[in-house]
């Protein structure tokens, strides 16, 4: 298994139209998107991005339609060339590479997953997961084996001599990452990957990747306009808005400390039980500690189904990282944290 | 105030001149190099003959039964197959066995020809804007362009036989497979384009494998029309010495035998179908993985 590797993404700009290199300063100097727009005809895509992602985490970039967050994943495998920046991964600058270059970094570092599957429908479910090995020139034995390994592990197995349009949406998005599992590569770029898929199969497909996580350790990044997948899957989330980033941080800093109005209008919809973390919700210890203790990391859902369970109101809660009490958390602190609103924006 | 009623065209004496000049031009252009060009199509000429007596020289039952072979491989459908059988021997039967074959023999060479050019050319076109820019109106050309005006030059070059005619065949059925193996590549999917770049394919890897098959519906709907182009061009061919179903209709033509019109242009008629349903079921049975779409 290749090492993980991380992605440092530094003052990324990109402008859609002919002359997006003379608009470079005049953008570095605050031209608005609208001005952009209105005065020169040309779209503000991305503008300054900076984010660096952990090597082996899941980083989600969230934004509505528009905001530019498919154009930044088509950055890290240069599908799209920035107008200004860098993409470093590894200590490799993506936007500095030769085509040849490019192309052995798309084969050997970066594998993707898209929205409409895009899988060859000419080509069966086996077939198709060998793709990125094919391309790398890897003989057919071998890919063959990888192929077959990774689609037993998304739960195709009896599946392969299917065809594309014999499979249901879930299916096929199976079929994607199991092509893009095959390419062994350290680097997991999935966009929209499960925005096409209905519900249940989404949370499905969640758990799936989830899974395969704590195993293949890949730096993973997941775009989707969905808050509850972002927060869900994200172990870092940025939020993107008219091609800018509006806040950076873990699930817990988003859910509880909203950066403004636009993101707390999303957080608000949130079911704040399953987001929100027993650490950070809890007390400092005073006095005798409770019998039952979870870990900092359970939800504030699964606590209080505990504190049921067990006939209890106060919970005791473990340091994740010392493994000692670190709070309480009481069944009050728990109806606070779920109805609290954050203050300034309601 | 004669420019207002008559149309104020050049002096009679200089177009005279002009048509003279480029005349004089071509037919000096054919003297001194019109033997080299004889010599340039030379192998076109043996792969025609090679054809002809191919399907002329073997005898009929095994032509027959290569012919069924061909139609069964390509359709796997028993009716048309039936169809072809019963096509041939009626055509047999009515004593057009011989120039049919080498009709058929011809329309083989095109259609390689065709192909053999026309998808390059297509791929090329679809890869650069300019190219299709500067071969469209070409093709344009060729697809209205009366035959008889492009045979003029060709038979001057090359004289009366097999490959002027084959020319002329070609430059008006060629201009379908070349177009629609364009359209079909610019349309593929964006996206499946991107899947294939993610993964690092090089430019013949994204043509072998992502371009080509999808555009494949389209570029068979192409050399099913280059097919049927062909065949209207046999009567024409036959002006300039091509042999076949062309002649027999050519004569009937000058010496008004109707009964020998009608048959021959059947037996066009019948061949047509047949290379038609067979070609299109072929094209179909390629795209086989679509077909079962999942509800």
């Amino acid at each position: 298994m290749a090492d993980p590797i991380g992605i440092e993404i530094r003052n990324l700009y990109k402008i859609f139209g002919p002359q997006s290199a003379q608009l470079m300063q005049a953008v570095r100097n605050g031209m608005t998107k609208a001005e952009l727009n209105e005065r020169h005809h040309h779209v503000l895509g991305l503008n300054d991005i900076n984010i660096s992602m952990p090597a082996g985490r899941i980083q989600v970039i969230m934004g509505l339609s528009g905001s530019g967050k498919s154009t930044l994943i088509r950055h890290i495998n240069r599908l799209i060339d920035p107008t200004a920046g860098e993409v470093i991964v590894g200590n490799q600058n993506v936007v500095t590479m030769s085509p040849e270059a490019l192309r052995d970094f798309r084969r050997h570092k970066t594998a993707m997953v898209f929205q409409k599957f895009a899988l060859l429908p000419n080509r069966t479910v086996l077939e198709n997961t060998c793709y990125g090995l094919e391309v790398q020139g890897i003989p057919q034995g071998k890919r063959v084996a990888a192929a077959m390994h990774w689609l037993e592990r998304v739960g195709l197995k009896g599946f392969e001599k299917k065809y594309p349009n014999q499979l249901s949406g879930g299916m096929q998005q199976r079929v994607g990452l199991a092509r893009a599992l095959a390419n062994d590569a350290p680097i997991l770029l999935m966009d929209e990957a499960f925005s096409a898929l209905d519900p249940l199969i989404r949370v499905d497909m969640q758990t799936i990747l989830l899974d395969l996580q704590k195993e293949i350790r890949k730096t993973i990044v997941f775009i989707t306009h969905d808050l509850d997948e972002a927060l869900r899957l994200g172990d870092s989330i940025a939020i993107l808005r008219d091609g800018e980033i509006i806040q950076q941080g873990t699930s817990q800093d988003i859910v509880l400390r909203p950066a403004d109005a636009y993101i707390e209008s999303f957080v608000r919809e949130v079911n704040r039980g399953r987001v929100i973390r027993a650490d950070a919700a809890m007390e400092p210890a005073s006095g005798p500690l409770p019998d039952v203790t979870v870990g900092g990391d359970c939800t504030l859902e699964d606590a209080g189904r505990l504190m049921v369970q067990s006939g209890t109101t106060r919970l005791a809660v473990r340091d994740m990282q010392t493994g000692r009490p670190a709070g309480t958390l009481s069944m009050e602190r728990i109806l606070a944290a779920i109805t609290q609103r954050a203050p300034g924006h309601a | 105030m004669d420019w207002l009623t008559q149309f104020p065209q050049m002096d009679d004496n200089r177009l005279r001149d002009i048509k003279k000049i480029i005349d004089e031009a071509f037919r000096g252009f054919t003297r001194a190099y019109g033997d080299s060009i004889e010599t340039l199509f030379e192998p076109l000429r043996i792969f025609m003959v090679q054809a002809e007596r191919f399907m002329t020289g073997t005898p009929w039952i095994i032509v027959f039964a290569l012919i069924i072979g061909v139609a069964w491989l390509g359709s796997r459908n028993p009716k048309v197959v039936a169809a072809t059988a019963v096509t041939m021997l009626l055509i047999g039967y009515f004593g057009m066995w011989e120039d049919t074959m080498k009709t058929i023999s011809m329309i083989f060479v095109c259609t390689v020809i065709s192909i053999a050019v026309g998808i390059p050319l297509g791929i090329a076109m679809a890869r650069w804007n300019r190219m299709q820019a500067i071969v469209n109106p070409v093709l344009d050309v060729m697809q209205t362009m009366p035959s008889f005006v492009y045979l003029i030059p060709v038979v001057m070059l090359l004289g009366i036989g097999k490959v002027p005619g084959l020319i002329a065949v070609v430059i008006y059925a060629m201009p379908p497979v070349i177009r629609l193996t364009n359209l079909g590549i610019r349309l593929v999917d964006k996206e499946m384009l991107e899947a294939a770049d993610a993964f690092g394919s090089s430019d013949w890897q994204k043509l072998k494998n992502v371009q080509l098959p999808l555009a494949l519906p389209t570029i068979m709907a192409g050399i099913n029309q280059t097919i049927m182009m062909a065949l209207a061009m046999v009567v024409i061919a036959s002006m300039i010495g091509v042999q076949g179903l062309g002649q027999p209709v050519l004569r009937a033509i000058s010496n008004q035998y109707f009964t020998l019109g009608v048959f021959n242009g059947f037996a066009i008629v019948g061949i047509a179908i047949i290379f038609d349903r067979v070609s299109q079921s072929f094209g179909k049975r390629l795209q086989k993985h679509s077909e079962v779409v999942h509800g």
